[in-house]
């Protein structure tokens, strides 16, 4: 998901053009105190102007508690974003109090309820120790995101590079979003100019379950697609585990031998998924 | 008069005469020779030991008999650190030479000195490639007493042959030269590699100045101008600024646009069938047209394949590909960095090039007939393909014709690439402002926001469709851009025609009128 500064109009407009599945339009932490509301206006005339084509569209709108959040809420919910990212989200009651404003919002403008999606990002050790909580909170969440850089800061840790004071973090929140079965995000990768430094980490957080990552340049865009998208020996693989299996459904048979190894339910789980993620269709196989 | 790109075109014009509009990029060439008569070039004496030394510049400019109405011509290979032009041009200007006609194969931003001399009618006539700066918003505006004539790299070598450009008077910088005149760009502490452009000038101009900063023993090796066109040399304390002649390395570009514009451009070169052994290659100086060069790099090294030459405007790139065994040699008729002088110095697969060698259309041996494919830059880009590299939004002169028609033509592939628009100005557009290159020598258009298969090429299209690259009609990205920018007012001009763009054959292709104020 490529961040975007919302008080940025050339990234603004041409964000969508750099293959990033996602992008969110930041009306929060990029965005200094004195141009919150420029970003507001500006972001509010992007999603009305601008087609983003199949990008996902997110807004990051700020907290409900600072000075702007509210009113970011009355301009971006009509609107209708793809997803409404909740920064520094701690409690359910606080997420109680989003909901009601959104959902008042939606019922002044004569929108419904389920449509707009929630991304609840944790940054702060109260909302990793709260996290399965507030995941499954409302059926609208369908992410869970983690800040590295304010959850590093709240926990005072020492600058490090290797991730490892917020590798605990990471753990739990992959763990509340796969209970719930959502999607879960990493945090961006603050050195744009250190390619292997984020291949190691995209790789690392691919194995803990994450499903997608920040990114802050579009230069990051291809190697975390790189590392997420199946390889075509991964692909082959599944759609033979696959095809396997609908024969042996079709004689009743539920754990089967490919190449040797054994198939059960889980291998062929993982096995959908990765045609999922290849974009597969499954009844082309 | 229309041209056959639709474009009003004068059939007279004062200070140029009858003016043959374009009929389409190969019509004059199907014959196979040139129609028009070509002009010998002049056979000098001198006797025996005459010295050809001069103590200064303006000593070497007198002896050659300046007058008014003369033609004088210079190279550009100096870039941004030229200081010959400028000083030649100041010491014709005190002399009280006037209604000269400047005939640089190029004008840079190093040149805006020259401007007064324009505004005073000391210059009442230029025959560029490109104008930039204050330069180009004067000759838009309108300052030069007769109309400018924009020309290609090769058109400009043709239009010499013609006599059509007749070249009076020529100072040519170099970096190294002797006490005859054998000169070269390839060595000395301002130097700049190639002098590929300057040869014409020296086999053609009636009396020849070499300005060097670096009088080596004689013989001077190599020698990319001789002797015996030489008239006099003069030695100065330096011919420019070096670290704007030749920069450090050229480095790709970070730009996340023209890296993505690139990585798209590379993958429809590669899905054309022209990435093979023994392919050839040209691509721009910077920003996405260079960036595609990393990534074909990347390719032919993954599916080992050997190309044949590179071909231009050099960059130190293009000298790593070559040192690395990816292409066999190198035809460099311009340089543009350090490293490339010192390659074309060392490496004996670096050859240097005439521009007529280059891109003259009625050489039948000119590289850019052998040119596989081509990557060029575009101001704007307009639904047919036309391009505009001459004029920016605004109407004033900015860029250069250079070897976007010549390479254009020639090249088995064409891939223009640009943003679709930049701020809130399109690039890809209904109408561009001034054509310089037609629709009919363009392939293929990429930008940051899908690729546009010229409809001649069918087949590629088809291709590019069916791996699932980003395709669309250019008319579609077109309004596209307009939704996103809106419809910019259109720019005031008057009815008076300050410049013509002449095609590379000599026929005019559009023309510049002047910007009303």
């Amino acid at each position: 998901m490529l961040y975007i500064p919302g008080n940025n109009p050339a990234m603004l407009q041409q964000g969508g053009v750099y293959g990033a599945d996602g992008i969110l339009l930041d009306l929060e932490d990029a965005v200094a105190l004195n141009q919150k509301d420029a970003a507001r206006i500006l972001v509010s005339h992007m999603l009305k102007h601008i087609d983003y084509d199949t990008c996902e569209v997110t807004v990051r709108v700020n907290h409900i508690d600072t000075p702007f959040g509210e009113e970011d809420l009355h301009a971006i919910v009509p609107l209708q974003p793809h997803a409404l990212r909740i920064p520094k989200v701690e409690t359910t009651e606080e997420l109680q109090r989003i909901l009601d404003i959104v959902h008042k919002i939606e019922e002044a403008h004569g929108l419904p309820h389920d449509q707009m999606k929630l991304h609840v990002m944790i940054e702060t050790a109260l909302g990793v120790e709260n996290v399965y909580k507030l995941a499954r909170f409302s059926p609208r969440i369908d992410a869970i995101s983690i800040g590295g850089q304010d959850l590093a800061a709240d926990m005072q840790l020492v600058k490090a590079n290797d991730g490892i004071g917020i590798d605990y973090a990471r753990k739990q929140i992959v763990m509340a979003a796969k209970s719930c079965k959502i999607d879960v995000f990493d945090t961006v990768y603050v050195d744009v100019d250190d390619e292997d430094g984020l291949r190691v980490e995209a790789e690392y957080i691919k194995k803990l379950g994450f499903t997608g990552k920040a990114i802050i340049n579009p230069r990051q865009i291809e190697i975390v697609n790189d590392v997420f998208t199946p390889t075509e020996k991964e692909i082959r693989k599944a759609a033979k585990i696959y095809k396997a299996f609908e024969r042996n459904k079709a004689e009743g048979i539920g754990v089967f031998a490919v190449d040797g190894k054994m198939v059960d339910a889980p291998v062929v789980q993982r096995a959908i998924r990765v045609l999922e993620m290849a974009d597969v269709d499954l009844s082309t196989l | 008069m229309k041209n056959s790109l639709d474009r009003d075109i004068p059939e007279f014009l004062e200070g140029l005469g009858q003016l043959q509009p374009f009929g389409g990029a190969f019509t004059k060439l199907k014959k196979g020779w040139m129609d028009e008569t070509t002009v010998p070039p002049p056979v000098k004496a001198k006797l025996p030991h005459a010295d050809k030394m001069c103590n200064d510049l303006k000593e070497a400019i007198l002896k050659t008999n300046p007058h008014d109405g003369m033609t004088v011509s210079f190279h550009h290979h100096l870039r941004g650190g030229d200081d010959v032009l400028v000083k030649s041009m100041q010491i014709l200007a005190e002399l009280g030479i006037k209604d000269i006609t400047l005939a640089s194969s190029s004008l840079t931003s190093a040149h805006e000195p020259i401007l007064p001399y324009i505004k005073d009618g000391t210059i009442s006539q230029i025959y560029t490639s490109g104008i930039r700066g204050e330069l180009g918003k004067a000759v838009a505006q309108g300052c030069l007493k007769k109309p400018f004539v924009i020309h290609s790299h090769g058109g400009r070598v043709r239009a010499v042959h013609t006599g059509r450009i007749k070249i009076d008077l020529t100072i040519l910088a170099a970096s190294a030269a002797d006490n005859e005149g054998n000169a070269t760009g390839s060595h000395g502490p301002s130097a700049f590699g190639s002098m590929g452009y300057a040869s014409i000038d020296s086999w053609y101009a009636s009396q020849v100045i070499i300005v060097t900063d670096n009088l080596v023993d004689y013989p001077c090796v190599p020698q990319s101008i001789r002797q015996n066109c030489v008239d006099y040399v003069v030695k100065v304390d330096s011919i420019g600024d070096p670290s704007k002649i030749a920069g450090d390395t050229t480095r790709i570009t970070k730009s996340p646009m023209d890296l993505r514009i690139a990585h798209l451009a590379a993958k429809v070169i590669e899905q054309s069938g022209e990435l093979k052994n023994g392919f050839s290659f040209q691509v721009g100086a910077g920003g996405a047209s260079l960036a595609v060069a990393k990534y074909i790099r990347e390719i032919m090294k993954a599916r080992e394949i050997k190309g044949s030459f590179i071909l231009g405007g050099v960059t130190s790139y293009g000298v790593d590909m070559l040192n690395e065994g990816l292409f066999r040699s190198i035809f460099d008729v311009q340089s543009f960095d350090a490293a490339v002088s010192s390659s074309l110095m060392n490496n004996q697969y670096h050859i240097e090039i005439p521009a007529g060698l280059y891109a003259n259309p009625f050489n039948c041996g000119c590289m850019t007939n052998k040119l596989d494919v081509v990557v060029l830059g575009a101001l704007e880009i307009d639904t047919d393909f036309n391009v505009n590299v001459i004029t920016g939004s605004e109407g004033y002169v900015r860029g250069a014709s250079g070897g976007h028609s010549d390479t254009a033509s020639g090249a088995n592939l064409t891939v223009a690439v640009c943003p679709s628009f930049r701020g809130r100005i399109p690039i890809v557009k209904k109408k561009v402002h001034t054509i310089v290159t037609p629709g009919e020598s363009i392939d293929v258009l990429v930008t940051e926001r899908g690729i546009c298969v010229n409809p001649q090429q069918k087949e590629l299209k088809k291709r590019l469709i069916e791996a699932g690259y980003p395709v669309k009609e250019i008319t579609d990205l077109a309004n596209e851009v307009e939704k996103i920018t809106g419809v910019a007012q259109d720019v005031e001009f008057t009815d008076r025609v300050v410049g013509v763009v002449e095609y590379r054959d000599g026929s005019i292709i559009d023309v510049i009128r002047q910007v009303k104020e």
